[in-house]
């Protein structure tokens, strides 16, 4: 593996390692495609916690073992999985009535760009071909916190927490927090709140990479992960 | 008491050119496999076809891309084909992106005589543009409209011959609503069962919902399979 492929690799999993921090026992919690999938692999052992899948699984298990594939039994990413002890399966409409109907504690999505009033746009760039939202456009408003992981900035270096969004929305409004490599940023009624900084980044490199004016909480926890 | 066919071709008679037609299945999970094939063999044009997604290039609804016999696509996500892609960009495929619950509920909708309903999904942004938008306690909501099909074409484990259908696992997913929001449904079943061996008290899709069946044999195509090692 190269250095750059290397260090985004160690970036993910610092990121989904701290999102799991927002899991707490007992919750039903939807993860999204991608980087938020990883989160699953780091819930603490503790911790009893229900992955909804939208595509019909209440109850995701770990990935089968070769012998235990089921061409039937696959996540919303279309990876096969299996389905833990409390698993129960629905149709697409039962599952999005979940989701809408605000009965899942926590969604935890992926993210191209945020604003400071919690607008999030994460499914189409104009220009390029557009493969769909999936089910991202109901289950921002669906879930009873919504938290997005992205890097804080492109690959260009550019911020992706903006004061609008550039891209067309997925939902307006629907962010609760975000989790970058940089830090943990709260979306409150008065803007951005700046709750932590990650280890090796100053509060001043947060938010010169970051568009929107960021408050700095009384609280702030530095070095936080 | 249910037509039950022998040949998929058969099946696939009522979809004609021009026809609107849904398929069950996510990814290609719970696709009706075999009746896809039957329409390609029909060569029936034209198509609009509502699914939550479109297949990959070689298989599922792939293959009607392939064929070009669908004029107009409504589904949620189309990333997994590049013959759509093609199609989309040279402007011969018209797309109605629909976020994944709203289909699902315009799908359920349509089944239950229900002819639009108010949804916070795609509110603020392209999906909502032109439609209704309305308040409710201080929240907006957009006004989304039932859809329902000519044929609708489903995929269940076990079936009786009154049409009673039960699913495996994910492989549920749009199947019973889709089953609901045909005018006439047709299920590809992985077993036919004589009536009463199906518990009353576990059938997903009652059988008012479908006119017609057929056994067949599905090759279950997995598109990401992921294991994790044995110990």
């Amino acid at each position: 593996m190269s250095t750059v492929k290397q260090d985004k690799a160690v970036q993910r999993e610092k990121i989904a390692r701290r999102a799991e921090r927002e899991i707490e026992s007992g919750f039903y919690v939807n993860l999204g495609i991608g980087m938020p999938t990883m989160v699953a692999n780091y819930i603490q052992p503790g911790k009893e916690v229900v992955l909804q899948s939208e595509n019909g699984l209440l109850g995701i298990g770990p990935s089968p073992y070769e012998s235990e594939v089921d061409p039937d039994l696959i996540n919303a990413g279309k990876e096969t999985v299996t389905a833990s002890v409390s698993g129960s399966y629905c149709s697409s409409a039962e599952s999005f009535a979940m989701i809408r109907g605000e009965h899942l504690d926590l969604a935890i999505l992926g993210g191209m760009e945020v604003a400071a009033n919690g607008d999030l746009a994460n499914w189409m760039i104009p220009g390029k071909v557009i493969k769909g939202m999936g089910g991202a456009m109901d289950i921002v408003h669906g879930a009873k916190k919504i938290v997005i992981i992205m890097d804080h900035v492109s690959k260009h270096g550019t911020p992706k927490i903006l004061k609008e969004c550039t891209l067309p929305l997925t939902g307006k409004g629907v962010v609760d927090r975000i989790i970058t490599d940089r830090a943990v940023i709260d979306v409150t009624d008065a803007g951005l709140l700046l709750r932590e900084v990650a280890e090796g980044f100053t509060v001043q490199e947060v938010i010169d990479s970051t568009e929107a004016p960021l408050e700095v909480s009384g609280s702030l926890k530095e070095a936080g992960y | 008491m249910k037509k039950i066919y022998t040949t998929f071709q058969e099946a696939v008679k009522e979809i004609r050119d021009h026809s609107t037609v849904m398929v069950g299945g996510f990814g290609l999970v719970g696709i009706p496999e075999n009746l896809i094939l039957g329409i390609v063999e029909s060569g029936a044009k034209h198509l609009t076809v509502i699914s939550n997604n479109c297949g990959v290039d070689d298989w599922g609804l792939g293959l009607l891309l392939e064929n070009k016999q669908i004029d107009k696509m409504i589904g949620s996500y189309v990333g997994e084909n590049k013959e759509f892609e093609r199609q989309v960009l040279a402007g011969e495929l018209e797309v109605e992106l629909t976020p994944q619950g709203s289909l699902a509920e315009k799908i359920r909708a349509g089944g239950a005589g229900i002819p639009a309903f108010y949804t916070p999904a795609g509110v603020g942004t392209p999906i909502a543009e032109g439609k209704e938008i309305r308040e409710f306690d201080g929240r907006e909501y957009v006004l989304e409209e039932a859809l329902t099909a000519d044929v609708s074409l489903v995929r269940a484990a076990r079936a009786d011959r009154f049409g009673n259908l039960v699913y495996n696992k994910t492989a549920r997913n749009f199947n019973p609503e889709i089953a609901a929001a045909g005018k006439v449904t047709i299920a590809e079943v992985e077993e036919l069962v004589d009536p009463g061996e199906l518990d009353g008290d576990h059938i997903h899709t009652p059988g008012i919902y479908v006119q017609g069946l057929i056994e067949g044999q599905q090759e279950k195509r997995i598109e990401r399979l992921t294991v994790r090692q044995e110990a």
